[in-house]
């Protein structure tokens, strides 16, 4: 067996019973890995109807075939469980180094079920498998825990829930290498639910490579054309993801003040050029990746500085609050880190309820006359951050997400999701393409389910027409396929800037001995799309859930370079469901699932 | 009558922020990168007046009196 390690790890933590299986090698390569392998064996297990939070439910951290090999940015993994958030399959993935260090243990995947009966932790170090006490180490920021565990582990990569998944908040994320997240869909949460705090990796295992002399030509050539590449060469590796603010916010698509605006003329405070030019201490590269796109920024908590923001971040923490002030962006982004909180839905919770603040519907009085939660009251970010991250108060309610607060008051309308999760930093009624792929994402609202940003804003490979409809639901189904992919490869979703599909394909070829080509993998990601959506579709998620909020299908964007505009999904929805081949209904038919084997 | 021509990441680099150029009648965004030093290859996404599209075409476009123009070269996240 070639790539994978062929162990795939299982920990019952009720019975506390440990034990490892052969990895189905023929499975395996059907869905790749990672997000594609990961959601058939979860599938496979459990009830797509189950209870996020019942013991019976279980989680996955699982590898691609390229996690751990020499392949550029192939360090990542992917979390796989039912998301308590939106109720959809949940797929999180985080870079950093702990993938890999899963892989060099000895194992492609860890299958956690049941629930213990007492906080633990697990620790892994080759064949020595062990499930040990965590009472010490509960209720412990990230960065604390990180910090006990490696003391007790020395040389291990540790992954590690904050309060925020242990009070199972639906927006917990799990946190590696303390500012590298699974962030979304509230997956830490799920491990709150089963009392697991943490898991401890090491090893000096090497996955066998059926090709090493290919695998090193074809790696030479990937990071040749990652160099060249003007974005992963150049962009990315000097201003991060933050360069995205200035773009964004010309173009008249940076959501400001809860979506209700377009542009933020006070955005350049928060953008790529002021973080570099004043907060940058420090490129801070996940696991074998030539693009280095993480910071490390000054701040207040920390002489050697903390993990900086990504783009999404900055966005949510400034223009969608009213607020323009990098440093309590790098704060916020700080104490999401150390709660374990999904930056985007943390903040676009803030923003909702500034929102219904706004509209009337919270009051000084249900927050107990405590910091008014108000577009531009820089004082209340990170003072309700904490109260959400430690369920206090009206924090409690906060801590469920933007969908959950806004239903609670009777307009869910408010709130900017799709399926419950939160929508990122781009206002679709500028751009089409991506509004259809948010409404489409099998994980509710996302940015990397597909991201037609590349080519309808930042002219990447080609520049389309941002307010055109014509070609879209392809384009759409095409990125959709193409990075539920490159997610289960393990490697990371930046390198399709410079690379393609037959890039991919040559480094799963002499990794795993196969002979695919381009339009092989294009349809194992098809196969990944349709699997996903089956699930949601079993665990009740109905094809009307495919929408966005009205705001942006009945309001006209009030000013800036897209003036005017609404989301146009009533047009394009039925024409990507054509090219799914699926029914009118958006479901999947007989003919599309046989074809792709499911 | 002036224009200002608005700089991002890298095309800042000896140039500043923002520009300021005399206005000429008839003047195009390919006068305008061609006094500034820069060339359409190097430009991913350009906006002439809020009004965004091919690199090329809007290279051609007129500029207004008093307007601006927006100039990035290759970036992305997300």
């Amino acid at each position: 067996m070639f790539g994978y390690m062929g162990k795939i790890l299982r920990i019952n933590l009720t019975t506390g019973v440990i034990g490892t299986e052969d990895l189905d090698f023929e499975l395996a390569k059907k869905y790749i890995g990672g997000r594609g392998l990961g959601t058939k064996m979860y599938m496979d297990e459990v009830d797509p109807q189950i209870d996020p939070f019942a013991a019976e439910n279980k989680i996955i951290f699982i590898n691609g075939p390229l996690t751990g090999t020499a392949t550029p940015t192939g360090g990542r993994y992917m979390v796989v469980t039912k998301s308590p958030l939106t109720g959809c399959i949940a797929s999180s993935n985080s870079g950093g180094e702990w993938g890999a260090y899963l892989k060099y243990a000895g194992y492609d995947a860890i299958i956690i079920e049941g629930k213990a009966s007492l906080p633990v932790y697990i620790n892994i170090e080759e064949e020595k498998v062990e499930i040990l006490p965590a009472l010490d180490i509960w209720g412990k920021y990230t960065s604390e825990t990180s910090a006990a565990l490696k003391e007790k582990h020395p040389d291990s990569k540790v992954l590690t829930i904050g309060p925020s998944g242990e009070k199972l908040s639906q927006m917990a994320a799990i946190m590696n290498e303390n500012d590298r997240a699974a962030g979304r869909s509230g997956v830490g949460a799920v491990m709150g639910s089963k009392n697991l705090k943490a898991i401890t990796v090491k090893g000096a295992q090497k996955p066998v490579i059926a090709n090493p002399d290919g695998l090193k030509a074809v790696t030479k050539e990937c990071r040749g054309m990652l160099k060249e590449n003007g974005v992963t060469g150049g962009g990315l590796p000097t201003y991060g993801t933050a360069v995205l603010v200035n773009i964004i916010n010309e173009h008249g698509v940076y959501p400001t003040n809860n979506f209700q605006g377009g542009h933020d003329p006070g955005a350049e405070a928060v953008s790529g050029e002021t973080l570099t030019e004043e907060y940058l201490i420090k490129r801070n590269p996940c696991h074998h990746c030539p693009i280095g796109c993480g910071r490390w920024v000054k701040s207040e908590h920390s002489p050697e500085g903390v993990g900086g923001p990504e783009y999404e971040t900055l966005w949510v923490f400034a223009g969608d609050l009213g607020i323009n002030d990098m440093n309590i962006v790098i704060d916020a982004n700080y104490w999401c880190n150390e709660f374990g909180l999904d930056t985007i839905s943390a903040g676009a919770t803030l923003a909702a309820a500034m929102e219904l603040y706004q509209r009337g519907y919270i009051t000084d009085e249900m927050l107990d006359d405590d910091v008014i939660l108000k577009f531009g009251n820089a004082e209340s970010v990170i003072h309700w951050l904490k109260k959400m991250g430690k369920r206090e108060g009206f924090g409690d309610l906060l801590a469920r997400g933007s969908y959950r607060l806004a239903d609670f008051f009777g307009v869910p309308e408010y709130s900017m999701s799709v399926k419950k999760q939160d929508l990122p930093a781009y206002d679709p009624r500028g751009i089409q393409g991506m509004g259809l792929q948010y409404a489409t994402s099998n994980r509710g609202g996302c940015h990397v389910r597909g991201y037609l940003i590349s080519p309808e804003i930042l002219g990447l490979p080609e520049k389309l027409d941002r307010f055109e409809l014509a070609g879209k639901p392809v384009w759409a189904k095409i990125f959709q396929d193409l990075t539920a992919l490159i997610d289960s490869t393990g490697l990371c979703l930046f390198t399709s800037f410079a690379l393609g599909a037959q890039q991919y394909a040559d480094m799963l070829n002499e990794v795993l001995g196969t002979e695919w080509t381009a339009d092989d993998i294009l349809l194992a990601g098809e196969r990944i799309w349709n699997l996903e959506k089956l699930f949601n579709l079993e665990a009740g998620i109905s094809p009307e859930e495919d929408t966005l909020p009205p705001r942006f299908l009945e309001e006209e964007m009030p000013e800036g370079p897209t003036k005017g505009w609404v989301h146009k999904l009533d047009e394009l929805l039925p024409l990507y469901y054509q090219e799914r081949g699926w029914d009118e209904d958006g479901i999947p038919t007989d003919e599309r699932l046989e074809k792709l084997g499911l | 009558m002036a224009i200002s021509i608005k700089l991002f990441a890298n095309f800042r680099e000896g140039r500043g922020k923002i520009v300021q150029m005399d206005y000429t009648p008839g003047m195009t965004g390919q006068d305008v990168i061609d006094a500034l030093g820069i060339t359409a290859p190097e430009i991913a996404a350009i906006i002439v007046d809020g009004v965004d599209g091919k690199v090329d075409a809007m290279l051609t476009v007129p500029v207004k009196d008093g307007g601006y123009l927006a100039i990035f070269p290759p970036v992305a996240g997300g």
